[in-house]
């Protein structure tokens, strides 16, 4: 037994932050955010190059045929370089939608191109896993798709769409009537609604492929938040040695000092809850959902915290544009609400075990 | 990132129940029938003092954190009391063997593992808690002899023990740091007075020591004269290690969530207060985070900083589980001492209180947050003040 990562995991967490150091720089997200960009696609190319969206599927379609807590390495390292790229909903979401729930036929056509970047996809599940809002929600029958859905993952420009109807059913689709952009705070990625008009979609499996879904949604969610918060710990450590008042560095105060080591002791521990959470999405099965849950909400208080308080320690300039850490603040926003906030995620996660109607 | 347990370590974990089935009857209600027997049967087998070497009185064996592990997990998992975890055995003990000379190792390591000789700590003075260093308490020498006059503070089990491993002052004309010395004393030499410390519990777990004209020989100094501060730091080292401990963490939430689910107010169960779940819930993230960090604590080498939060994190935590508790009982949970309505015997009260003594004890919350941005983090310390 070791909770650490293997040598192979710590390569692959080197060498995803290094190639993000060269194709993501604050420069090129800046450009992506202020000039409104659907897409990335230099980046994307880039870790296509490294294998990345072909990471959990099996080498027989092409892919590398990982787990997920290589997964949740790559979603921390995206969080930490507040990278925009395809692979919540591409590499991850859709192909395990396919892998639990698609025919043969399904996935020989799509894995393989998924795996090798040739397409893209997003996914739609906000509504039976997070509440539907405004009316939303989408019906399934005959084969044809109805209704809207909110906060769609990577849909836009998506070659093919893993749908939730209401009442938790996947369906594949690759085309909608619309796919239009919902404006957040967070400029790093692209959110969309989503609307089916007797939209011709393909049923997946009735399984209880949807829960899994959503667990490793939650737990690569968790995972891209933890990065970004890691990233505002060492911007602000980094600040705090650098920046002088009084004639003293202020990492010399410990007014300053100690919101610095509040932040790593939050964080620290929370690095070991999502690991977890991830290697129990592969080998402890019963513990899956639960510890998802949690690292969802978990994540989502930290974040919070860490993203103001890392803030609070640039002082003027952190809350500034030129500065750019709001970037990490907002995704980190963005990551707390979607598909789902800490109350609702911790009221499933008494549900999961029997303290809760 | 693999958890599976080797066939060995599983072999090895059934030979802990099998051990702990077959002697059932020696331990009830956690606690063991002959205290005594009960330690050196765990000494035998390896259930306790398992690194310290056999010729210390230890049983021997490779430090291995997972077996250490599945022992600690298979004890509580049989309600099975666990070997003396007191400060001789946890701080004493190791202290000794990594800078004991062999004469003191052979002397006191055994007879302190086999709980014959019970230790308490005088590190803390009334003028010295955090600034540990400026602790005052003279020992001048006379012949053969340290005479050593002074007080300690926080001394836990002072009441109780054979003797005490005490920081006095040997140099006084040397900076603060290397005029200190760490040294042996027997609680029964004249002139030592112990009065218990009452606190905000009620209860008196600390103590007061007074020392008048205490007559030590200088042959009691532990790892030469005026290194008392670096083999201080070697015991607080193992001190920093017992509290927070997330094992013990992880039983409270246990008992907590089982108070949530049985009692009730107007009929409705606690736990099914959404106000009072959600907190639940966030402390048994809380919990789980802690468990998994303690894991990689124990098994991963790049951990640095991971171990560094385990004190300030586990403390406060603990402190967290007994104010949700007492929230949750409401008026209930005011009660405290005796009566036929009080839950726990006042446990929860008791343990808030308490644990706000630990989040203070053995380096404040501050002094941690000082430890883990100044060593974790690579901040720069405060500049030192002038002293007056």
């Amino acid at each position: 037994m070791r909770f650490a990562l293997s040598e192979d995991q710590v390569l692959l967490q080197d060498s995803l932050t290094k190639a993000l150091a060269e194709l993501a720089p604050l420069d090129r997200v800046r450009r992506f955010a202020d000039e409104g960009e659907r897409s990335a696609p230099d980046i994307w190319a880039g870790l296509i190059e490294l294998g990345l969206p072909g990471l959990l599927i099996p080498e027989e379609h092409g892919g590398l045929g990982l787990g997920l807590v290589e997964a949740a390495l790559a979603a921390q390292a995206l969080g930490r370089a507040v990278a925009p790229t395809p692979f919540l909903g591409s590499a991850v979401l859709a192909p395990l939608a396919l892998m639990a729930a698609g025919s043969r036929e399904q996935q020989a056509r799509w894995l393989p191109r998924l795996a090798a970047g040739a397409v893209t996809a997003g996914v739609a599940i906000h509504e039976p896993v997070a509440g539907a809002r405004d009316g939303a929600g989408v019906a399934a029958e005959g084969g044809r798709l109805n209704g809207r859905t909110l906060f769609a993952i990577g849909a836009a420009g998506a070659d093919l769409l893993i749908v939730a109807d209401r009442a938790g059913g996947l369906h594949l689709a690759q085309q909608a009537e619309a796919v239009e952009p919902m404006s957040t705070i967070d400029a790093t990625r692209r959110v969309t609604e989503i609307i089916f008009r007797d939209t011709p979609a393909e049923p997946l499996a009735s399984n209880r492929a949807l829960e899994r879904l959503r667990d490793a949604a939650w737990t690569m969610i968790a995972a891209d938040t933890l990065g970004a918060c890691e990233a505002m710990l060492e911007k602000a450590v980094a600040y705090a040695r650098e920046r002088r008042q009084f004639g003293r560095v202020i990492g010399s105060f410990q007014a300053v000092k100690h919101l610095c080591a509040e932040m790593a002791a939050e964080i620290e521990p929370t690095r070991a809850l999502v690991w977890y959470a991830a290697y129990a999405f592969d080998h402890a099965p019963d513990e899956a959902s639960l510890m998802a849950a949690h690292a969802k909400a978990h994540t989502s208080e930290i974040g919070r915290f860490v993203a103001r308080t890392a803030t609070e320690v640039h002082g003027g300039i952190g809350i500034t544009d030129l500065l750019g850490l709001h970037y990490w603040f907002k995704r980190i926003g963005l990551n707390r609400q979607l598909l789902g906030g800490p109350e609702r995620v911790r009221a499933i996660a008494a549900q999961l075990q029997g303290l809760a109607a | 990132m693999d958890l599976t347990l080797t066939p060995e370590l599983e072999a090895f974990r059934d030979e802990v129940r099998a051990f702990l089935e077959a002697h059932r009857s020696e331990y009830e209600a956690g606690q063991p029938k002959d205290a005594r027997a009960w330690q050196r049967l765990l000494i035998e087998n390896g259930y306790a003092a398992r690194t310290i070497p056999k010729a210390y009185g230890g049983y021997g064996a490779e430090p291995d954190v997972l077996k250490t592990r599945i022992i600690a997990e298979a004890f509580i998992a049989a309600g099975a009391p666990p070997g003396i975890a007191n400060q001789g055995v946890s701080m004493l003990a190791p202290t000794l063997l990594e800078v004991g000379s062999e004469e003191q190792k052979t002397r006191w390591i055994g007879p302190t593992l086999r709980g014959e000789v019970v230790w308490c700590q005088g590190y803390s003075e009334p003028g010295a808690g955090s600034d540990l260093a400026a602790l005052q308490t003279r020992a001048v020498e006379d012949g053969a002899d340290f005479v050593i006059t002074g007080s300690k503070i926080w001394t836990s089990t002072a009441h109780l023990a054979d003797m005490m491993f005490c920081l006095v002052r040997t140099e006084p004309e040397k900076p603060k740091h290397e005029g200190i010395s760490y040294v042996l004393i027997p609680m029964d030499t004249p002139g030592i007075e112990v009065r218990p410390l009452k606190t905000m519990t009620g209860g008196a777990e600390f103590n007061e020591v007074f020392f008048t004209d205490v007559r030590v020989p200088q042959a009691n100094v532990v790892g030469g004269r005026g290194r008392g501060w670096i083999v201080a730091n070697t015991t607080l080292k193992h001190e920093r290690g017992m509290l927070g401990d997330p094992n013990a963490t992880e039983a409270r939430l246990a008992a907590l969530i089982e108070l949530m689910r049985t009692e009730t107010v107007d009929g409705q169960r606690l736990i099914d207060d959404p106000a009072l779940r959600d907190r639940l819930m966030q402390l048994q993230a809380r919990v789980l985070s802690m468990k998994f960090n303690g894991l990689r604590v124990m098994t991963d080498e790049t951990a640095g900083l991971a171990r560094l939060i385990v004190k300030l994190q586990g403390c406060e935590l603990n402190h967290q589980i007994a104010a949700l508790a007492i929230d949750a009982l409401g008026e209930l949970g005011v009660l405290y001492h005796d009566g036929p309505h009080l839950r726990a015997g006042g446990r929860w009260q008791w343990n808030y209180m308490f644990d706000l003594g630990l989040i203070i004890g053995g380096g404040t919350a501050q002094i941690q947050k000082n430890i883990i941005a100044e060593r974790g983090l690579g901040l720069p310390r405060e500049p030192k003040t002038v002293e007056g």
